[in-house]
């Protein structure tokens, strides 16, 4: 079993949600799809208040080269094009529309029928993905046809599918690969073909023995395709924590994945590179987990991009009143959600509730220097130090030697601190500091 | 949605606390702290009650009426400080004695450096180092291990370094030395019997407290290991050359107080370094001066020096041993 070289820290992974199927979630009266649903450039909208949408329809068209398209998850009648609070509370455009019916746009197939060859040719498939709005399913949202398409010299050597799934809680992925293994080990074969012939590897960590062996029997007529069984580490789905994994390469600092050869896909994202290109249906659905101890029945839903967390938190069986923190995503890295009435979107795995018990801060104490968050640190930096130096105040050029642009923000440091120093904020604010020092000295 | 909480990520938290870890010191110390007690009696008790409660009452009073601060003496650390200094203390030793160690300890080593995590010094080694300067005599009688709780009074011992130490003086060989002193085996050290500090009666009990701070994984092995290797090694080397001066590897590794120093002195995480690599240059600088000291020294004993003296070079060694960075090695 492999795993990666540097720091990480096991937190008990808490997947209580494992044993329930993904039920399709019936659309709400109302959804509201956000434009800024990928990395990059906000959407623009296409349609107008008064217009009529069928489900798959384009509804936003991407805004330059790192951007997307966004479909409608639902059909009915726009009614409205207004900027409103998305789940992190940035003000962005989003398409409003009231829910008719549930009219496909026909040209999807929505048969079970699993389509196995792959016919289309590269150019089309790159340009059938990015047509699907296809973005990393893994949280980032980055365009996927972008992460496809390496610069001229560059080649891909691995494909490697991420399955790790390493966040507690979460098990949107696991419950996928269980359902639709073949889906995503198909889509998998076709982002390889994209690719130009490379290894490929889907990881999935130990604990998830169902679904390592739901995906290795799909894999039977795709000889290049391997599963890999991972140590359950956190952060293990991190991209150059995986790659370190699978490959023994690092990333350099500053680089990107390709310039080790490598490119890492979600299985979500796998699944959806599936359904866009062998049964023609745009990503406007996604697999998603409301989780959490004090939630009497943690479910997994196939939810509708666009509807709001607080209606897919009732099909769940509601808040309950020991529910303190609402987080979108996994507890080590999501968002804690100010506004519950936002709504889900590309990169939206879990909704996560905790109990005011689980998730309190406790009081900082003094750093009694034991290392231990050198030692969780899976990018190898010293979180004490940067604290230290970011308090001091002003020390940008120490901070900079010590590497703190290196930092994925995974919170292991703060995670592990004995003394509760909030590590991770501080670190945080500082980066942001000096990598726009770093940026105004390149623009010199 | 009445009252939710809205803070950055992660929004959960490991069981790591300072208490948690204090408190996983203390368990490890207890085994041989009840061999002392064993040992000893009476009077170790008296003499760890003193230390620790000292201590306490040293860091509360600073805190609460100099520093007028919160007060910290529930987080344990000056607990542990106690613990460690009573069982560096000649069993025999008067109560003041303990009481002047503890208050140097907190009140001048730990306290006036701006106290928890960022003191220079091991406190209890200071406590300890300052009163064998300061009361030679009193923390040089030492009392051979005698019976559970005894009213017969005790007899005097040297401790087995003091023994050897005096005899190369007086122009004995290490083997007529030994031979002389039945009770200077390994195997007798190992399961105490060999007189010294509170706390070096068994190297047993001590590897105990090292297994259970390594399964809770308070601490890593590599000081402890680079030190015993390093005296081993250096011993070995010495004693092969010349073993009628040089005492061997296994009487250095399980004498005086180098189990001690190395399981729990040595690993004192606010004096101690922060990566694995500055970790092993610390314990290989201790193991050296140790040994240094106990061949050449005019102390018998050397791992407290050695250990004060590393101390010094912790900040020198976070600075340059930098952990292992991601993405910066060759590219293959």
């Amino acid at each position: 079993m492999i795993t990666f070289k540097i720091g990480g820290v096991h937190p008990h992974d808490n997947k209580i949600a494992k044993t329930a199927a993904i039920d399709p979630l019936a659309p709400p009266a109302k959804v509201a799809i956000s434009m800024a649903q990928h990395l990059g450039a906000p959407a623009t909208p296409v349609v107008a208040k008064g217009d009529k949408v069928l489900v798959g329809q384009v509804i936003g068209e991407p805004a330059g080269f790192i951007s997307g398209f966004v479909h409608s998850s639902v059909s009915g009648t726009v009614a409205a094009v207004e900027p409103r609070a998305d789940i992190a509370g940035n003000m962005v455009p989003h398409v409003v529309i009231d829910v008719e019916g549930d009219e496909w746009d026909p040209a999807i197939d929505r048969s079970e029928t699993i389509v196995r060859d792959i016919t289309a040719s590269r150019e089309d498939i790159l340009a059938r993905i990015k047509a699907a709005g296809i973005v990393g399913m893994g949280g980032a949202t980055f365009p996927t046809h972008v992460k496809l398409n390496p610069p001229e010299g560059k080649k891909a050597e691995f494909l490697i599918i991420n399955g790790a799934e390493c966040e507690p809680y979460v098990t949107a992925d696991d419950r996928l690969m269980r359902e639709k293994p073949d889906g995503i080990v198909i889509g998998a074969a076709i982002m390889a073909k994209v690719l130009g012939g490379c290894k490929c590897y889907i990881c999935i960590e130990e604990n998830k023995p169902e679904a390592i062996k739901a995906v290795q029997g799909a894999c039977s007529p795709f000889p290049d395709i391997k599963v890999l069984t991972l140590k359950k580490k956190y952060p293990q789905g991190g991209e150059k924590q995986l790659i370190d994994a699978v490959t023994g390469r690092q990333v350099p600092s500053g680089a990107l994945p390709i310039d080790t050869g490598c490119v890492v896909q979600n299985v979500a994202t796998a699944f959806a590179v599936y359904e866009a290109i062998q049964k023609n249906k745009p990503l406007f659905e996604r697999a998603m987990t409301v989780t959490g101890q004090c939630l009497d029945n943690p479910r997994n839903f196939m939810v509708r991009l666009g509807t709001p967390l607080s209606y897919v938190l009732e099909a769940a069986g509601g808040a309950p009143e020991s529910a303190a923190k609402f987080i979108s995503g996994g507890p080590m890295m999501g968002k804690a959600i100010a506004n519950i009435d936002a709504t889900t979107q590309k990169g939206s795995s879990c909704l996560l509730l905790l109990t005011e018990e689980q998730t309190r801060r406790k009081s900082e104490g003094n750093c009694i220097r034991c290392g231990k968050c050198t030692d969780a640190c899976p990018m190898g930096l010293e979180p004490w130090l940067l604290n230290k130096l970011s308090r001091a105040g002003g020390r940008m050029d120490e901070l900079e030697e010590n590497k703190i642009f290196d930092c994925i923000e995974c919170g292991c440091c703060l995670y592990t601190c004995p003394a509760n120093i909030p590590l991770l904020d501080v670190i945080r604010v500082n980066k942001a500091e000096v990598m726009k020092i770093i940026r105004g000295r390149a623009k010199k | 949605m009445s009252k939710t909480i809205v803070s950055p990520a992660p929004h959960i938290h490991s069981e790591f606390s300072t208490v948690r870890l204090m408190r996983d010191v203390l368990i490890a110390l207890a085994p041989a702290v009840l061999v002392s007690l064993y040992f000893y009696g009476w009077n170790a008790l008296l003499l760890l009650v003193c230390c620790v409660a000292t201590c306490m009452a040293c860091q509360w009073f600073i805190e609460k009426f100099l520093l007028k601060t919160t007060v910290t003496v529930m987080d344990l650390s000056c607990v542990v400080t106690g613990v460690l200094l009573a069982l560096n203390l000649p069993p025999a030793a008067p109560w003041w004695i303990a009481v002047v160690g503890s208050i140097v300890a907190i009140g001048i080593a730990k306290m006036t450096f701006g106290g928890l995590g960022q003191n220079i010094f091991n406190p209890a080694l200071v406590g300890r180092v300052f009163l064998l300067i300061s009361f030679p005599v009193a923390m040089t009688t030492w009392t051979a291990p005698h019976s559970w709780f005894s009213s017969v009074d005790a007899f005097s011992g040297a401790t087995p370094l003091a023994l050897i130490n005096e005899g190369l003086k007086s122009g004995s060989t290490v083997q007529e030395i030994l031979a002389a002193n039945p009770g200077l085996t390994p195997g007798q050290m190992l399961f105490a019997r060999a007189g010294g500090s509170a706390g070096e009666a068994s190297a047993i009990a001590l590897l105990l407290g090292f297994v259970y701070l390594l399964c809770r994984k308070v601490i890593k092995p590599h000081i402890p290991v680079t030190i015993w290797l390093t005296v081993a090694v250096m011993t070995g080397i010495f004693s092969l050359c010349n073993p009628a001066e040089y005492t061997g590897p296994l009487f250095n590794l399980f004498t005086g107080g180098l189990m001690l120093g190395s399981i729990f002195m040595a690993t004192d995480y606010v004096t101690s370094p922060m990566t694995d690599k500055g970790m092993i240059i610390f314990g290989v600088g201790i193991g050296v001066l140790t040994v240094l000291i106990r061949y050449f020294g005019s102390y018998p004993e050397g791992v407290s020096f050695a250990i004060l003296i590393m101390n010094l070079a912790v900040p020198l060694l976070n600075k340059y041993c930098k952990p292992i960075r991601y993405g910066y090695g060759r590219r293959k």
